[in-house]
């Protein structure tokens, strides 16, 4: 049993110290040089998934020696994954909450820059079988809707339009993600969602998307950084540069995002 | 510890390696609470719904789950149809089914779009997003472990208690109630525990079928999940609560159907 | 005639068999393993599907053309070598079982049982759990519960062979009082069974019933050598003459009253032939046969020395004073009073 413990705790050192590797800031080279190398791992929220795939690989393309990994999943998880050590070397979230945490923790290298903003849209299966027009009628009785948990950054914006319109939903349910909220609607579940202008482009038939006027009271700003535990921090400076360059704003406002 | 010399010492070794494997995540957690908070964090409205809810609706399914579970048992193992090794196979499926897909599967049947949602508008009956589909979602994943559980103990069991009562006088029925049910109620009440922890600890089926809404469909594991956007503290010590309600669950009822062994009727 | 009648083919197992047992007696059915005792019994409980026949106690078909009664409507109660008491239930609540399935109230149910388990001695036993019981008094139980289920027909399977040999004779003493006047089939190995308890005897062989009759009849006066094998007597047939009968051993003297010229048979106990390993002289009224010695076995606490068509049994002692072995001659030696002559 004792042998046991001292090999767990070893393998825990040796995991550890490789998370914790010191680098000092390197000179910001030209977005253009094809000599560029390394291997990046670029965490992002779960509505980036598109667009920072497509980016990713556009990015490989540009530098045939570097490669970027990614992986996908909600903010909040991301922050926890990165402060328990995962090797992440940008981090890009739906909002400016999650990033504060780990610029706080003192994680991120430098200043985060804001790359986009995405806003509330009301999504309602292909029929609109409620027969939803706006925001009010959401809170029509009967009306089945379904928004994300005040936890969740998407439900934090619907609280502030809800107090901005004066409107009080009554959702039938919560979700912790806004891709579940996405699936209910698409399912045809409910009768309306609140979901991202993104979320709704994305989905392209499944749902109908209805803009309405007060989201504009709710913009979620999306902040991207690069970590300061990053092993090719070059690479990583090159990739938010790519991001916020204009192939990756083209890219992002394809996707639906807003200007930052 | 008294080591039997049946078993090769070797194999207690590997055992123990295996049990430090299930049990150093749990005792970790225990760590990582923030005592000082913990009351506070699990006695919040949210939490107590939560909890609650839990209860409740793994309650009623696993009441569900003997109503239904054990005839389907009993026809599984007690007679024979053709095509009965498909059907079996069918009724397992559950088991390892990912419990988003049978979310996915509940919507398909009893959704609003689903087979027989027409059925159910047309009767008034809602099911989506209610209390309700949360009972059905934890009935569906929950089922298969009664079904597996009894089946063994009744093919186990025989039927030649059966045979002598039916000599006697005794009609089908009364030798279902008096003869085969107390002879195999502790397999039925280790199923019902079993079956009670799936559904306690029911996540994926439920978050996809029912939704999530506090005193109605937020669940403990849901609420768990929730949490741990904004506050990981919180999530962790709920998440202990959960823990320990399985475990009382589970030791109350594997003494109790200790008790029923030794003293029968 | 009221009495069971029954006639069953099963197919797969090679089963094809009649039996008639009238009201109020007991039939004993004596016969190997796998020649069909159990499935009969089975067969008429209710337990088993024949392929074909009928079978109805008066007016009551147990099975027949499309008609099928479930064993819980025939009134047909079995005893099996296991008592099989239900162990989550008390003796009395065990013995209470057939009057409660049958409507009775709780409280006269359990007077019912009280009853017969004072039946078969075993009243003190009331409060005890089938696990606290030895063989010996499990089986009481059981044939209490049979009994108090008030079945018109009682089935018994061999009931008392897996018991100990010290408590079988009282429990067969216990079972003739009981089966009094009662209708029963009880199949058995042992001959001493039969004697005790039957008043009819019906020997099956593969294939079918070799002979019935009544118990002393077939039993002491066998007339196929299956059945005698069985009785554990010897036979000899052949035909009748003055002052015995022709048999393939030899001419064998015996008290007759018979006819000579028909034909008869001559049976006689092992233990009545003494086994000599030199021609002994001779003498009168007692028979001499040469045999070839066939074999030797061991039966419990006597050797039966076997040839082809008689066989002795001896002390262990005896069997070794005299040094046989297989392929050895010896000469058997009987009195003429101690063989049976009847006409077959």
């Amino acid at each position: 049993m004792r042998k046991v413990a001292i090999a767990a705790v070893a393998l825990a050192v040796v995991l550890g110290a490789t998370a914790c590797s010191s680098s000092t800031p390197a000179a910001r080279p030209s977005a253009t040089t094809d000599s560029l190398s390394g291997s990046i791992t670029v965490f992002g929220a779960a509505s980036l998934t598109t667009t920072f795939t497509a980016l990713a690989t556009d990015f490989e393309k540009l530098h045939p020696k570097v490669t970027v990994a990614t992986s996908f999943a909600g903010s909040a998880d991301l922050v926890t994954q990165i402060a328990a050590g995962a090797p992440a070397d940008v981090f890009a979230s739906a909002d400016t909450k999650n990033m504060d945490k780990l610029t706080s923790a003192s994680l991120i290298e430098g200043t985060p820059v804001n790359f986009a903003t995405n806003v509330l849209e009301i999504a309602v299966p292909p029929s609109n079988p409620a027969k939803i027009t706006g925001f009010a009628d959401l809170a029509k009785p009967g009306v089945k809707t379904v928004i994300c948990a005040p936890a969740v950054p998407c439900g934090a914006a619907t609280v502030t339009i809800e107090k901005a319109t004066g409107v009080t939903l009554t959702p039938v349910s919560e979700e912790t993600a806004v891709t579940d909220v996405l699936g209910k609607v698409s399912s045809g579940e409910a009768d309306a969602g609140l979901v991202y202008v993104t979320d709704v482009r994305g989905a392209g038939s499944a749902v109908r998307g209805i803009p309405f006027a007060g989201s504009a009271t709710a913009v979620n700003t999306y902040p991207i950084g690069a970590l300061r535990a990053s092993t090719a921090p070059a690479v990583a400076r090159a990739f938010i540069d790519f991001v916020t360059g204009r192939v990756g704003q083209k890219v992002l406002a394809e996707a639906g995002f807003g200007k930052p | 510890m008294t080591i039997s010399s049946a078993v090769p010492r070797w194999i207690v070794v590997i055992a123990a390696i295996g049990a430090v494997f299930v049990l150093l995540p749990i005792v970790a957690m225990t760590t990582r609470v923030d005592w000082g908070q913990f009351f506070p964090l699990i006695s919040s409205a949210a939490s107590r719904d939560a909890l609650l809810l839990s209860l409740r609706t793994s309650l009623a399914s696993t009441v569900v789950c003997v109503v239904l579970g054990v005839p389907m048992s009993l026809v599984l193992a007690r007679t024979t149809f053709a095509g009965q090794r498909a059907v079996r196979a069918l009724v397992l499926l559950p088991l390892v089914l990912p419990p988003v897909i049978g979310g996915i599967a509940l919507l398909a049947a009893y959704g609003r779009m689903g087979l027989l949602g027409q059925t159910f508008q047309v009767l008034g009956i809602q099911i989506a997003f209610s209390t309700t589909a949360v009972v059905l979602a934890q009935s569906f994943v929950a089922l298969p472990f009664l079904v597996l559980s009894l089946e063994g103990a009744l093919r186990i069991a025989g039927t030649r208690y059966e045979a002598v009562a039916a000599t006697l006088g005794a009609s089908p029925s009364t030798v279902l109630w008096r003869v085969t049910m107390p002879l195999v109620l502790p397999a039925i009440l280790s199923g019902a525990v079993l079956s009670f922890a799936r559904a306690l600890g029911e996540f994926g089926a439920t978050l996809t079928f029912a939704g999530s809404l506090q005193g109605v469909t937020r669940t403990l594991p849901l609420e768990i999940y929730l949490q741990r956007e904004t506050d990981p503290d919180a999530a962790v010590a709920l998440a202990l609560v959960l823990v320990v309600v399985s475990l009382l669950v589970v030791g109350l009822t594997l003494r109790t159907s200790g008790i029923t062994r030794r003293s029968a009727l | 005639m009221t009495g069971l009648a029954f006639h069953a083919t099963v197919a797969a197992r090679r089963f094809d068999l009649a039996l008639d047992v009238p009201e109020g007696t007991t039939v004993a059915v004596l016969g190997p393993n796998g020649a069909g005792k159990s499935t009969l019994l089975a067969l008429i409980a209710g337990l088993l599907t024949p392929d074909a026949g009928t079978a109805a106690w008066g007016g009551t078909t147990f099975f027949g053309a499309d008609v099928w009664l479930p064993p819980h409507r025939r009134g047909v109660a079995m005893l099996a070598q296991e008592a099989l008491l239900f162990p989550h239930l008390s003796v009395l609540e065990n013995v209470a079982f057939g009057p409660r399935s049958a409507g009775q109230a709780r409280v006269a149910s359990r007077e019912t049982a009280l009853h017969w388990l004072e039946e078969v001695e075993a009243a003190d036993l009331a409060t005890k759990r089938p696990g606290e019981l030895s063989g010996g008094q499990a089986q009481r139980v059981a044939i209490a519960r049979a009994l108090a289920a008030d079945p018109t027909l009682l089935l018994l399977d061999e009931p008392l062979a897996a018991l100990d040999i010290a408590v079988t004779p009282t429990l067969r003493r216990m079972l003739r009082r009981v089966l009094a006047g009662r209708t029963a089939i009880i199949v058995t190995h042992e001959v001493l069974d039969a004697l005790t308890l039957a008043d009819r005897v019906v020997v099956i062989g593969h294939g079918g019933v070799v002979e019935q009759g009544d118990t002393r009849e077939v039993l002491e006066r066998p007339r196929h050598p299956f059945t005698a094998e069985l009785a554990g007597l010897n036979l000899l047939r052949g035909r009748v003459v003055e002052g015995g009968i022709e048999t393939p051993v030899g001419r064998v003297s015996a008290a007759s009253r018979l006819i000579a010229g028909t034909r008869g048979a001559a049976a006689l106990r092992p233990s009545a032939i003494t086994v000599h390993a030199t021609e002994p002289g001779e003498r009168a009224g007692v028979n001499l046969v040469r045999v070839e010695v066939s074999d030797l076995e061991p039966r419990g606490d006597v050797i039966r020395v076997r040839s082809a068509a008689l066989f002795a049994d001896l002390t262990p002692a005896q069997a070794a004073a005299l040094d046989l072995e297989p392929g050895s001659t010896a000469w058997f030696a009987f009195a003429a009073d101690d063989v049976s002559l009847y006409g077959l």
